[in-house]
């Protein structure tokens, strides 16, 4: 008796909470947790093989993979992702303020239009620059070498990413300003100190 | 000249007794909100100098203040006419970020949605395109036949071009009854009418002349330029996000993407046209293949928030892939989001595909190339 009295409690203290609304949620957030895609993961582990401690894999999801490295690194893993794992262009050069770190983060999106296996792929690379407190764009030490010779789509992001943040690329050919007027002289517009008016 | 460097931004500039410097635009009605530099030696061009940025309106640093659904309404301006596919892979992001499902029809009507609104937006470029190639038909025509999908997302958002229709987790608001009839009668009418384009466009000899062999783009130099879009399936590469990289409904949907291989303003300025051919034909599968009822949203939390984590999505817009990187530090407003579009993507071809163009010719290179001006200054 105690046993069947027992289970019945068993059986219906799981479906109580699934049926209502937090679970879904919950479920939907579970697979990329305990299930790590094997082509990424492939991926993944061939960079990690070939550079060891120099690159940190941030993450592994689907279709997606997010690698970090230092500076002095970046010029080494970008060649290597291009000869070696095929990917071709970079789709978006993204310049991340973390004033609390005193960093600026520049996250490459590369693709592939070469490799049919990549197609739906994009690894991010991501690397560091200092940040300084009073800026002084292509004159302080927040500089980063450019990648424009390993893939020429870079350019006119990295364009972008100088004037909206103050990373000067070492290498890129045409640093101009691109989006902004020309005599600009206020900080860059997109680090996380510049205010917009009014807010 | 003074010896102290000039700071970075800034340049002097030598003058050629021989080379003239031109600036098209930035108020030149054939080079959009934008200014090209162009040096010219005679009636051919040297080099070309896009300078954009004059229609640059932070729509990067406006959504690091607000929440992630006011962010909606912002975020689809950069292009009005393709706001549906501009807002797509923010609120796929969002959807991510905050672990959402989306409702089966409410994928469905999505894809409806961003097809219609392909047709619209390239509707648009084509009447742009044919006025400056100096076809006037070809502005009256898209200009009026745009009409017929206007009024069909009108009755679909209640906007006629800021729809603001996609929120995370769905749709605002279902579609009226008796919509997919409707629909169905305005994409075969709207259909046979673009068929009709070609007689009068792009089997015109005059077309032909002007834009055959004219700014070629090779395979290898789009891919390695990374360009996108139409200009990227003209030169021969068979890629549509669409079809690579699925997302809501397109993945059950049969599509048949358009490539030519010339990689000319000519071939540059059928794809889109091809496009819209192939839209009706993800239109009527989507309309037939939609769950008739069903809930078109879930129900948000009142300002949500993400966690600590960030997310890449892309879809395939009027001008190409459309990526937005949104990155989310545990807080209702998203720490940074950055649209990498078409247009910008498709912008570092320009000098390339201009040199060496006669002056004349510059129009119909510069606007195969299906770019915004807008859209690239975000």
């Amino acid at each position: 008796m105690s046993s069947s009295e027992t289970t019945p409690v068993q059986q219906s203290a799981p479906p109580a909470p699934q049926s209502s609304a937090p679970p879904a949620p919950s479920e939907s957030k579970q697979p990329p947790v305990k299930e790590i895609p094997p082509f990424e993961k492939s991926i993944a582990d061939k960079i990690e093989s070939q550079f060891g401690s120099k690159v940190k894999i941030d993450f592994v999801k689907p279709l997606r993979i997010r690698i970090k490295t230092s500076k002095e690194d970046v010029l080494q893993v970008a060649k290597f992702v291009r000869d070696e794992m095929h990917y071709d262009h970079a789709e978006s050069v993204t310049g991340v303020d973390f004033p609390t770190e005193k960093e600026i983060e520049v996250v490459y999106h590369l693709g592939s239009y070469t490799d049919p296996q990549l197609a739906n792929q994009v690894l991010a690379l991501a690397t560091r620059a200092p940040r300084e407190e009073n800026p002084n764009p292509g004159f302080d030490s927040t500089r980063l070498p450019s990648l424009r010779d390993i893939f020429y789509s870079v350019e006119f992001h990295e364009r972008e990413c100088f004037e909206m943040l103050g990373v000067y690329f070492d290498g890129h050919p045409d640093n101009r300003r691109l989006l902004l007027p020309e005599d600009w002289a206020d900080l860059p517009p997109l680090r996380k100190d510049f205010r917009n008016k009014g807010r | 000249m003074s010896s102290t460097p000039l700071p970075p931004g800034l340049q002097i500039e030598k003058v050629d007794e021989r080379i003239m410097t031109l600036n098209v635009g930035p108020q030149h009605p054939g080079s959009g909100h934008m200014r090209i530099i162009v040096k010219i030696d005679g009636d051919y061009i040297v080099s070309a100098d896009p300078d954009p940025g004059y229609v640059h309106r932070g729509e990067e640093k406006m959504a690091e203040y607000r929440n992630y659904v006011l962010n909606i309404p912002h975020l689809e301006r950069p292009v009005i006419h393709d706001s549906c596919n501009v807002l797509y892979p923010y609120c796929l992001g969002v959807e991510e970020l905050l672990g959402l499902e989306v409702p089966e029809r409410a994928k469905y009507l999505r894809v409806i949605a961003s097809e219609l609104n392909r047709c619209v937006y390239i509707q648009y470029w084509l009447a742009i395109y044919g006025i400056f190639l100096g076809h006037s038909t070809m502005f009256m025509w898209p200009a009026g036949d745009r009409e017929l999908y206007i009024d069909m997302l009108e009755k679909m958002t209640g906007a006629r071009v800021t729809h603001s229709f996609f929120i995370p987790g769905g749709i605002r608001n279902d579609v009226p009854a008796n919509f997919e009839d409707m629909l169905l009668k305005r994409v075969n009418y709207f259909e046979k009418r673009i068929k009709e384009y070609a007689a009068i466009f792009y089997d015109n000899p005059i077309l032909i002349s002007r834009t055959r062999d004219a700014g070629k783009l090779s395979r290898e130099d789009a891919i390695r330029l990374g360009t996108t879009g139409s200009t990227l399936r003209a030169s021969g590469v068979n890629f549509d996000l669409r079809v690579k990289e699925p997302y809501d409904a397109y993945g059950e949907l049969d599509i048949n993407v358009p490539t030519l291989k010339e990689g000319d303003a000519y071939a540059r300025s059928k794809i889109p046209w091809l496009d819209m051919l192939e839209s009706c034909n993800i239109i009527r599968q989507a309309v037939q293949k939609m769950p008739k009822s069903g809930s078109v949203r879930v129900k948000l939390k009142p300002n949500p928030k993400g966690g600590n984590d960030e997310v890449y999505k892309r879809v395939e817009s009027g001008r190409g892939s459309l990526g937005c990187y949104v990155v989310s530090r545990n807080a209702p407003e998203p720490y940074r989001v950055k649209l990498s579009v078409g247009s910008f993507r498709n912008l570092i071809c320009m000098p390339y595909l201009l040199k060496g163009e006669k002056l004349g010719n510059m129009p119909a290179v510069y606007w195969s190339l299906n770019y915004w001006p807008v859209e690239a200054d975000r």
